[in-house]
């Protein structure tokens, strides 16, 4: 298939539905919106279901009876929907039912804006439904990525019977860009053996998220761990650049990360060895790779669309052995690569202390920059 | 001449249910909406295509006792859960079964527009005028002045406001097409009951939209009453306030006769 200029949003969608998409619901919101429509187009003209529903609420409680049946099925949303959706995730990961969310993610908190952000990673990657749970979560940076990761999105849905969200932000899917879609897949013409399709010929299957016995509970949220960690040990998936010989690293996903890399570009030709680990699985998180980072590098420049939500995972692998610096723009405030080229001249020139706060530093030097008065 | 008569089974477990003990307590209702669905869902041999959603409440263990496939879904989502099963599987029977804080109060976003799609799903609405599960917090459709353990000196509608008549208001909506309250206090009304829930898969059957049977129905529990009194207190108390009814009935099934 060849290339083709396509919005964010749209090939998205397409993508999904060239995956064996056999149900889509979901409740209209900007910068999402495109997805919706495209889907309220395509999927009845191809005889499967579409559903604006009443609420995000809704819309994943739908997805989650449509999960049950074994299907193929999504969702999108925007921040806003996707806090109003934390009910229904908790209750699908504690089912074990497979579906794909994507998230373009937008400005707040509260109603916020509909500019680009990254704000959404703390609800999505470190939960936000109650209990233990782990969704994959898929960060694309450009259009061709975003297709390509809601492909992915669907097998490992299935293969770990589990959450994927694909976080993408207001930019990625708002964005045109050219992109080649993956030919359409046929619809699965088997159902897993859990799939509640009505008891015909067999014993009759529950699905529940229900273990009144804490024992049981218990057990079950041992079997949703190691499936983390299998996760944790088959997933993680990132793009390196300029890694080889670079002493500082910048670390960036999504928007920011492709953002970074620009800037990282321009640093380069001004000879400063610098490179960019872009995490493209933010869960689970390219943890091991930050720790053979440590032993060959002086420091790390976190840049995120967010007040640093991403920041303290890294901190968390490097646990104060090299500096960590931290750059963000917050509330749908896009960095340009001018601001993060001169993060990284400053830490090619200074000594950056190894103990303090990467995130107070950032917001003293932050505060000119949003004319900040006191 | 013979006069040996033959042993006949009049009453047995409708093959729609598991043998599963039921743990509702002695009395209730609950019990009762069970066995009037699996005996109709045998009569019209849909067992094997049904799929059923069962509520957060009292019957959040519905799934134990009705012999086929079944999912729970979370406090008041039933008719989302359904929707979505119904979406993909047009040709499933799919029903939910919900008690009145699950249908009227945190799930009255879904009921109603459920209801406003013209879903082709099949509700259960136990109404027993109270939070059975958490035990005896005032609901939605509790009676003005009745105790509960949340209305402790009887709702006052000045401030709690007013019970809601689910049935009527559900029926104003172009979705629905077969909307009627019975009631589970005797056996009259129990027949009738199970008339109704046979017209709710009915409608279903034929596609003519959202179906819904409201059942008044007991929860001597928590209302402190003795199973046969509670039973009175149904008649004379709920029944007033909630009239046993036909609020919405298609055309098209106006021609059934059971
Ligand atoms: C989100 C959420 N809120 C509250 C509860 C607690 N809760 C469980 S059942 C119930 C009320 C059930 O009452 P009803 O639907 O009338 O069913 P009954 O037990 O009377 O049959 C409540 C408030 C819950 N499980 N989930
Ligand atoms: S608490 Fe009430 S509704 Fe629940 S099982 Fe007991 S009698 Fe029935
Ligand atoms: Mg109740």
């Amino acid at each position: 298939m060849a290339k083709e200029l396509l919005k964010g949003n749209i090939a998205m969608a397409e993508a999904a539905i060239r995956a064996g998409l056999e149900g889509y619901f979901g409740y209209p919101i900007t910068p999402q919106t495109e997805l919706l429509e495209w889907m309220s187009e395509r999927m009845p003209a191809l005889g499967r279901a579409f559903l604006q529903a009443e609420s995000e609420v809704a819309a994943i409680n739908m997805l989650y009876g449509a999960a049950c049946t074994g299907a193929r099925v999504m969702t999108s949303s925007s921040s806003p929907g996707i806090s109003l959706m934390m009910e229904g995730l908790s209750y699908i990961a504690g089912t074990e039912v497979p579906v794909v969310i994507i998230d373009v993610v937008r400005g707040g908190p509260g109603l916020g804006n509909i500019a680009p952000s990254q704000g959404d990673y703390n609800q999505i990657v470190h939960g936000g439904g109650h209990g233990d749970y782990h969704p994959i979560v898929l960060a694309p940076a450009s259009v061709q990525e975003a297709i390509d990761l809601v492909v992915l999105a669907f097998d490992l849905a299935e293969k770990y019977r589990t959450i994927v969200f694909v976080m993408a932000d207001g930019n990625i899917g708002q964005m045109m860009e050219p992109a080649e879609l993956p030919p359409m897949r046929p619809i699965k013409s088997e159902y897993p053996h859990w799939a509640v399709r009505g008891a015909m010929g067999r014993e009759r299957r529950i699905l529940s998220s229900i273990y009144i016995d804490p024992k049981d509970e218990e057990v079950t949220n041992y079997r949703l761990m190691q499936v983390w960690n299998q996760i944790q040990a088959n997933e993680v998936r990132y793009r390196e650049y300029f890694l080889e010989d670079a002493d500082t690293v910048v670390i960036g996903f999504g928007t920011a990360g492709r953002i970074a890399l620009s800037a990282v570009r321009a640093a380069r030709a001004e000879g400063i060895k610098v490179g960019l680990l872009r995490p493209i699985t933010l869960s689970p998180f390219p943890a091991p790779q930050i720790e053979n980072l440590i032993q060959r590098v002086k420091g790390f420049l976190v840049v995120e669309m967010n007040a640093g939500q991403m920041l303290d995972d890294v901190l968390k692998v490097v646990k104060g052995r090299v500096p960590v610096e931290f750059y963000g723009r917050m509330g749908g405030m896009v960095p340009f690569p001018d601001e993060i080229l001169a993060e990284i001249q400053r830490m090619s020139r200074e000594d950056i202390p190894l103990d303090g706060d990467p995130r107070q530093r950032w917001m003293k030097r932050l505060a000119p920059v949003i004319h900040w008065q006191n | 001449m013979d006069t040996t008569l033959s042993a006949q089974i009049v009453y047995q477990r409708p093959q729609s249910l598991t043998e599963a003990t039921m743990h509702y307590c002695p009395g209730c209702t609950h019990g009762i909406a069970h066995r009037l669905i699996a005996e109709v869902m045998d009569e019209m041999g849909i067992r094997e295509r049904s799929i059923g959603v069962a509520p957060v409440g009292c019957s959040v263990f519905a799934y134990n006792y009705f012999d086929c496939d079944f999912v729970e879904a979370a406090h008041g989502r039933a008719p989302a859960m359904a929707t979505g099963i119904k979406r993909l599987l047009p040709d499933r029977i799919v029903f939910t079964y919900q008690g009145d804080g699950d249908l009227a109060s945190i799930g009255m976003g879904e009921i109603v527009h459920a209801a406003g799609r013209g879903e082709n799903i099949s509700v259960f609405f136990i109404n027993n005028a109270i939070y059975g599960m958490t035990s005896g917090q005032m609901a939605p459709t509790t009676l003005p002045g009745q105790k509960t353990t949340s209305s402790p000196r009887g709702r006052d509608v000045e401030t709690m406001g007013y019970p809601l008549r689910m049935a009527e208001l559900l029926a104003n909506l172009d979705g629905a097409g077969y909307v009627v309250r019975r009631s589970l206090h005797d056996p009259k009304n129990i027949r009738m009951a199970k008339k109704a829930i046979r017209l709710a898969f009915e409608t279903q059957l034929r596609g003519l939209g959202f179906s819904m049977v409201e059942l008044l129905s007991t929860c001597s529990t928590n209302w402190g009453l003795s199973p046969l009194e509670s039973l009175k207190w149904l008649e004379e108390h709920m029944i007033p306030y909630y009239p046993i009814g036909d609020f919405k009935v298609a055309d098209a099934l106006k021609e059934i006769k059971l």
